[in-house]
């Protein structure tokens, strides 16, 4: 009857949004009187696996099938409704992520399960079974009454902090067969920028708009993300003119991020740009017009030319 | 080949969000629906896959009555008939059995959807669609071609793309860049008031997930202006006030 968390690896270790899902599924057992099973697929030392119990898990079933070692969200998601058959588990915990997307809505399908996307609270089981939810890209929150019998929870980055312990977690095989037509889409290729932090999971991202200019003009944005060890992002435009890639995009057309500091610079903050960061623990606005709409929406401005003022913050940062 | 296209009827991009009836319903006064930002760049590809394949395109909906000028407006833009699954979308699976049940009458080579609806952005209706049919499903889908029943695609994914290749039938759900937005000329406008909209009642299930109420965020409390000489503060604020670095 275990709560099961998917967590998902990256590059063989656990994203730290999964390390957070591991801890809200922990929660979750807790609050119902089970215990927490992580689910993870894909190549990693055991020892890594081991470490989901440090964020509250008893049981890890590992999947090792060398065809699971892509990213692949129909195959994932028979191999995880196998673990929730095996477990009888009647909630399910994940991140949200690129390959948690496509895997939840299999899922759901396949185990006709409520699901609960973009959750940002603890289920309240005073009455049910209620989780609270970002919806209107942001705008608002809806509480959400799951009804069916499986319900599957995609927690939003942030939702909560975890609490590690020195506890580790039993590991043990598990291998379950697999479908056929879950491998009938092919990988021809696969681009991605390496080495760099991951937008959707990073702490802190500094954001430019069509403020900087040009392509050329970046050196300055990405020299205050390195020193603050940060994700970079853009506006709409900027990713429409090709300036940087989509994969930066954020916004009510692209990702909804929600760091803890989210810096904006040259950026306006039209309505669709706000909705997909205006979850953002601490927004600061840098922007040499006063009258730029995101001033409303900022905790920290400043009105200045990002050109002068994006190097000095790098060297304030770098003297910290 | 047959193309069948869904669509949401959502809130403009711009609206600001405010609830009624103690919390429980969207306040629809003075909104604007429009179609799904993201179904638009699926209507947009599969116009232009029409033009040079000469596929046939049918739009569905599942709402009601409400939402037949967003219809109508894909009739306009180029779908050559629509359908209207006549319920309120209570949630994703319920939608996704919907379409499921319209794309087992008819057998739809491409079944095209936006990524995600701006309204629950629950990006999951395309997915459970494919469950339910039995075929795939991918999204994001930011590039799409066609050659013969392959289809070769372009799928974004955290911080970087992949190149796919799979056969039809498939459920795709899509976004920029996979094609120019398209806007209604005076002749679509014209001939989509002659072209069929069939309304048809739903197939019944229980709802699985429903909506308690509603609530707005807090509002931010007010900004901290740093004057531009003295941008190092900001640094200072950030590391010892926000305690975010
Ligand atoms: C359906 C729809 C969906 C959309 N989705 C999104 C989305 O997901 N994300 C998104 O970002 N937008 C989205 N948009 C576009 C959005 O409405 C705005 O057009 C966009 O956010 C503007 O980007 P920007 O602020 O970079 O550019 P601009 O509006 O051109 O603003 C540039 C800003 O830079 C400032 N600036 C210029 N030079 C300097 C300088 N040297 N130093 C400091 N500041 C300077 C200017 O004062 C200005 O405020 C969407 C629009 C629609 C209609």
């Amino acid at each position: 009857m275990s709560v099961l968390i998917f967590a998902e690896l990256d590059e063989g270790k656990i994203k730290k949004s999964s390390q957070e899902a591991i801890f809200y599924g922990a929660k979750v057992a807790q609050m119902t009187g089970t215990t927490a099973t992580a689910i993870i697929i894909g190549a990693a030392d055991e020892s890594e696996l081991a470490l989901a119990g440090r964020f509250g898990a008893t049981n890890v079933l590992h999947a090792t099938d060398a065809k699971l070692n892509e990213p692949n969200g129909m195959a994932y998601a028979t191999v995880v409704a196998a673990a929730v058959q095996q477990e009888g588990s009647k909630v399910i915990v994940l991140a949200k992520s690129s390959l948690a997307d496509a895997m939840t809505a299999r899922l759901a399908g396949k185990l006709k399960a409520g699901l609960a996307a973009n959750v940002i609270s603890l289920p309240d089981l005073s009455n049910g079974f209620q989780v609270k939810s970002s919806i209107y890209t942001g705008k608002a929150f809806a509480y959400n009454d799951l009804k069916a019998d499986v319900k599957i929870l995609a927690i939003k980055k942030n939702t909560i902090t975890p609490e590690e312990t020195d506890a580790t977690a039993s590991v043990k095989a598990f291998t379950p067969a697999l479908n056929e037509a879950d491998f009938a889409i092919s990988v021809k290729s696969t681009e991605k920028s390496s080495g760099d932090i991951l937008l959707p999971e990073a702490d802190l991202v500094v954001s430019a708009g069509r403020g900087l200019k040009g392509p050329e003009n970046w050196g300055i944005v990405e020299d205050l993300a390195k020193a603050l060890h940060a994700a970079t992002a853009c506006s709409k435009p900027v990713s429409d003119l090709d300036w940087r890639p989509h994969s930066e995009h954020v916004g009510q057309t692209g990702l909804k991020i929600s760091p803890n500091l989210y810096i904006a610079c040259g950026i306006s903050g039209a309505i669709q740009h706000l909705a997909g960061v205006n979850s953002s623990k601490v927004i600061v606005v840098i922007n040499k017009d006063a009258d730029a709409p995101f001033f409303k929406s900022a905790d920290y401005g400043i009105v200045g030319d990002v050109f002068d003022v994006l190097p000095r913050l790098t060297k304030a940062v770098k003297a910290l | 080949m047959k193309i069948l296209v869904c669509v949401t009827s959502v809130p403009d991009t711009t609206t600001k969000i405010a609830f009624t009836d103690n919390k429980t319903k969207l306040n629809k006064a003075g909104v604007t629906f429009i179609t799904g930002p993201y179904d638009d760049y699926a209507l947009a590809r599969a116009v232009e896959l029409k033009e040079k394949t000469g596929a046939s395109i049918t739009v569905l909906n599942v709402g009601q009555a409400d939402s037949e000028p967003v219809i109508r407006k894909c009739l306009a833009i180029g779908a050559d008939d629509a359908i209207r699954v006549n319920a309120e979308p209570t949630d994703a699976y319920f939608v996704a059995e919907q379409i499921a049940a319209i794309a087992k009458e008819n057998s739809y080579d491409l079944i095209l959807m936006g990524r995600e609806s701006i309204d629950y952005n629950g990006g999951q209706v395309h997915g459970i669609v494919g469950e339910m049919l039995g075929i795939p499903s991918i999204s994001p889908v930011m590039l799409l071609d066609l050659d013969g029943d392959t289809a070769r695609i372009t799928r974004e994914i955290e911080g970087g793309k992949e190149g796919l290749e799979a056969k039809l039938p498939l459920v795709l759900g899509c976004q920029e860049p996979i094609a120019e937005w398209k806007i209604p000329n005076m002749r679509g406008i014209m001939t989509a008031r002659t072209k069929p909209l069939k309304v048809v009642e739903p197939t019944g299930t229980d709802t699985l997930t429903t909506v308690a109420s509603y609530e707005l965020p807090a509002p931010r409390g007010a900004v901290k202006m740093i004057p531009a000489d003295e941008a190092e503060k900001l640094i200072q604020l950030l590391h010892t006030e926000a305690k975010v670095i």
